[in-house]
C-alpha cells in the first residue's frame, strides 16, 4: 500500500493572489523531510489565475499542480478547497499531506480527510520521520499543556501545521521545477448562498516583535490609551487578556490566549493580567516575558523573565517616560 | 426544526494535574464538565429553538458518566438527550469518533442543523465537526462567531476566517462550529434541572447503530492515527527576577533589557 503514495503535498494556501508564508515555512520543512526519504516536494496551489508559481519552485517545490478558477477560490467556500484538494490528492497520492493550520486550512482539512478516509493530526509544532520511514507528528493537546507524538497508519499521512513554526524558506532563483495547470471541479450543489466579505484583520499580531498586552487592572478603556503609547515606543502590538475584550474595552483580534491569538514575539509584555492558564497557553513561547501587577502571588510571575510587583497606573506612565526622554536624545 | 447540538464531556482544566516527571495526566481528580465551547453550541441552537419552535437534541459519545453532561444540557434547555457509548468505541481518534457520530445521527435522523464547538479542552483538534459534515455530504461554517439571521430553510451567519470576517448564508441541512464570542451561555433553571433529574437519557451502543456503521470503523481499529507518545514539557526556564520597590530602578533596568533584546535601539 505503502509504495503507491510518495512525495509530500503541501496546500499553498492564498489570498488575494497572495501565498500565505505559512507556505515558505511548510517548503523549508518539507524539504528537509523529503531529503530524509529521497521523495520530492509539490505544492497545490488553488486560487485565481495570475499568481506566480514560481516563487514556490524557487523557495523549494519540485512541482506546483496550480488549480486555477478565478471565481471559486476568491472565497473561503471550504466545499470548494476540499473537493479540488480531494481531486488533486487522489490524483498525485502523496504520502504525506501538509496544509497550514490557519482558520481556513484548519476548516478544509478535516473535510479531505474525511473525503480520503485517512487520518488527520491537528495543529502541529514539529514534524520528524522515524525509521520507518513514517511522519511522526508532534502536537500540543490539552489546552497546550502536553505534546503528543502521533504517527498515522493510512495514507496520506495529513497534517496542519501551525504557522511560525519552521523558519521560512528563501528563494532561490536558479531552482527549477514544473508548474502544472490542473482543471478545477465546481462542487455539484451551490448550497452557499452567498459569502461576503465585511471586514479584513489589517495587521496580524503574530507578526509582532512586542506584544503590550492588558488584562483586567485596567479600569477603562480610555486607560488603555497609556498601553498603546508604551507599545508604539517599543514598537510592538497591543495585546489583551479574554477579561479585557469581554469587558468591551477592545476587540477581539486583541485577544491573546487559548482562544484568541497565539503569539511569540521578542517581547510580551502583560500589564495587570493574572496568568491565567488559558492565557497564558497563547504567549508562553514568548523570548522574553515582563510582568506589572500588584499581586505579588500572580501566576503570570511564574512565568516572567522579569516582574515589577506594582501598580500599571504608576509604573506604565514612568516607562514611558524614560522610553521619551531616550527617544529625545 | 431539530437541531442537533454536539456536546463532549471534559475534564474540568483548571483542575487537570500534569505530572512533568512522570508524564502522566491526573484527570481522575478533576472532575468533568461539559466542554466549554459547546456550552456556546447549546446557547446558539436554544436561540434558534426558541424562535423557530424546534427541537433541540443533545448527542454526546463518551463514558457512562457522560450523561451527567447530558443531564446539564437538559437542564439548561435542550429538550433530549443521546448518549453513544459502548466498550467498542473506545480509543476512537477523530475519524472513528466523527463516523460513530455520524451513525447515531442518520439513526435520529431528519436534522436540519448541527452545532458543535470549535474545538474541545482535552483532545483539541477542532476537526471532529468539518469531518462530520464530510460524512453527511453538508456544508458546514467553522469560527462562527454572530448568529444573523435563520429561518426554517437557511442560516446566515458571520465567520472569522481567513484572515477575515465573513458572512455567510447557507441551505440548511448544514453544520457550523462557534467560538465562545457567539454568546453567554445561560445558566440551568431550577424547574428544568428537576427536569433534567428525571428526564431519560437514551444510551445507543454499537448494536443500535449497525445499519449506519461497520465494526472496523470503529474505536482504535478504525482509528488511523495513534497517540504514540505524551510529552510533558517543563516550562521553559526563565530569569525570574522581582522588583517590588524602588520602580525608578526597576524601570531603568527594564530600559537595559529591551536594548540588550534588540527592542530599542541604541
Ligand atoms: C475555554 C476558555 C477559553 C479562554 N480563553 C482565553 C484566552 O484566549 N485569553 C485569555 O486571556 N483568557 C481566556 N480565558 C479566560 C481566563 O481563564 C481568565 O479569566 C482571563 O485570562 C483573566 O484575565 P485577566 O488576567 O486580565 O483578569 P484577572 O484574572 O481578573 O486578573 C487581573 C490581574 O490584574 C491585577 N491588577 C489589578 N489592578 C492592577 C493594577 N492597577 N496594576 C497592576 N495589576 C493590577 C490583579 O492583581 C490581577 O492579577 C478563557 C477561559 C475559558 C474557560
Ligand atoms: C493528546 C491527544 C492528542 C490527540 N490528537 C489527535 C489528532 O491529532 N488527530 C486525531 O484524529 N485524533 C487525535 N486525538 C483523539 C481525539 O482527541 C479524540 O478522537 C476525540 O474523540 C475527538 O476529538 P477532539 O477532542 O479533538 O474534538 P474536537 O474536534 O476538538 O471537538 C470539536 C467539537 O466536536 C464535538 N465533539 C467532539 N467530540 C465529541 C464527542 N465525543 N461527543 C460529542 N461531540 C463531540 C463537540 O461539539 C466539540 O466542541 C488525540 C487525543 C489525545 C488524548
Amino acid at each position: 500500500m505503502t509504495e503507491k503514495y510518495s512525495g509530500i503535498l503541501i496546500f499553498a494556501e492564498q489570498k488575494d493572489k497572495t501565498i500565505h508564508k505559512v507556505v515558505f515555512e511548510l517548503l523549508s520543512e518539507g524539504r528537509k523531510l523529503a531529503e530524509q526519504l529521497g521523495v520530492g516536494v509539490y505544492c497545490a496551489l488553488l486560487g485565481p489565475g495570475g499568481i506566480d508559481a514560481k516563487e514556490l519552485i524557487y523557495r523549494g517545490a519540485d512541482a506546483v499542480y496550480y488549480v486555477e478558477d478565478d471565481e471559486i477560490f476568491n472565497m473561503p467556500d471550504e466545499l470548494a478547497y476540499s473537493e479540488n484538494l480531494v481531486n488533486l490528492i487522489k490524483t498525485i497520492k502523496p504520502e504525506i499531506c501538509l496544509i497550514g493550520a490557519t482558520s481556513l486550512g484548519r476548516s478544509i482539512a478535516p473535510r479531505v480527510a474525511a473525503a480520503l478516509e485517512t487520518g488527520l493530526t491537528a495543529d502541529c509544532t514539529d514534524l520528524r520521520i522515524d525509521d520507518d520511514g513514517k511522519l511522526i507528528q508532534i502536537r500540543p493537546a490539552f489546552s497546550e499543556n502536553i505534546l503528543a507524538h502521533i504517527v498515522s497508519d493510512k495514507m496520506p499521512q495529513m497534517a496542519t501545521v501551525r504557522y511560525k513554526e519552521f523558519q521560512e524558506s528563501k528563494p532561490d532563483f536558479n531552482r527549477t521545477g514544473e508548474i502544472v495547470s490542473f482543471n478545477s471541479i465546481r462542487p455539484m450543489d451551490r448550497t452557499f448562498e452567498f459569502i461576503k466579505e465585511l471586514s479584513r484583520k489589517e495587521t496580524d499580531i503574530s507578526d509582532s516583535d512586542v506584544v503590550v498586552s492588558v488584562g483586567a487592572g485596567i479600569k477603562n478603556s480610555e486607560d488603555i490609551k497609556m498601553i498603546y503609547e508604551l507599545a508604539g515606543l517599543l514598537k510592538g502590538t497591543v495585546g489583551a487578556s479574554r477579561a479585557v475584550v469581554e469587558n468591551g474595552f477592545i476587540s477581539r483580534e486583541h485577544q491573546i490566549g487559548y482562544s484568541g491569538n497565539r503569539v511569540k514575539p521578542k517581547l510580551y509584555f502583560a500589564c495587570a493580567i493574572s496568568g491565567a492558564a488559558q492565557h497564558i497557553a497563547g504567549m508562553k513561547d514568548a523570548d522574553t516575558i515582563i510582568a506589572i501587577n500588584t499581586d505579588p502571588s500572580a501566576p503570570i510571575f511564574n512565568i516572567a523573565d522579569y516582574g515589577i510587583v506594582g501598580d500599571i497606573y504608576e509604573i506604565v506612565p514612568m516607562l514611558i517616560k524614560r522610553l521619551k526622554e531616550i527617544n529625545q536624545n | 426544526m431539530r437541531v442537533i447540538v454536539l456536546v463532549k464531556q471534559v475534564p474540568d482544566m483548571e483542575r487537570v494535574k500534569f505530572d512533568t516527571e512522570k508524564g502522566v495526566i491526573d484527570r481522575k481528580s478533576a472532575g468533568t464538565e461539559i466542554n466549554p465551547f459547546d456550552l456556546n453550541a447549546l446557547e446558539t441552537a436554544l436561540q434558534i429553538g426558541e424562535k423557530t419552535n424546534s427541537e433541540i437534541i443533545v448527542l454526546s459519545m463518551g463514558p457512562h458518566s457522560a450523561e451527567q453532561s447530558i443531564r446539564d444540557a437538559i437542564a439548561r434547555g435542550a429538550h433530549k438527550g443521546i448518549l453513544l457509548n459502548d466498550k467498542k468505541f473506545g480509543g476512537s481518534d477523530v475519524k472513528a469518533t466523527s463516523v460513530t457520530i455520524c451513525a447515531g445521527i442518520k439513526k435520529i435522523g431528519n436534522f436540519d442543523l448541527i452545532i458543535a464547538g470549535m474545538q474541545s479542552v482535552d483532545g483539541d483538534t477542532g476537526q471532529v465537526g468539518a469531518e462530520i459534515a464530510q460524512i453527511l455530504k453538508i456544508p458546514h461554517i467553522s469560527f462562527v462567531e454572530k448568529l444573523n439571521e435563520f429561518d426554517c430553510n437557511s442560516l446566515t451567519v458571520t465567520s472569522n476566517i481567513w484572515e477575515g470576517i465573513y458572512l455567510k448564508k447557507v441551505k440548511l441541512p448544514a453544520l457550523i462550529t462557534v467560538t465562545k464570542d457567539i454568546n453567554i451561555p445561560r445558566l440551568p433553571s431550577f424547574k428544568n434541572k428537576m427536569l433534567a433529574r428525571k428526564a431519560e437519557v437514551t444510551v445507543w451502543g454499537y448494536d443500535d447503530l449497525e445499519e449506519h456503521l461497520e465494526e472496523s470503523q470503529l474505536g482504535f481499529k478504525g482509528s488511523p492515527t495513534k497517540v504514540k507518545k505524551i510529552v510533558i514539557p517543563k516550562t521553559a526556564h526563565r530569569e525570574g527576577k522581582m522588583w517590588r520597590e524602588d520602580y525608578s530602578h526597576a524601570v531603568d533596568n527594564l530600559i537595559e533589557v529591551f536594548k540588550c533584546r534588540k527592542i530599542l535601539e541604541v
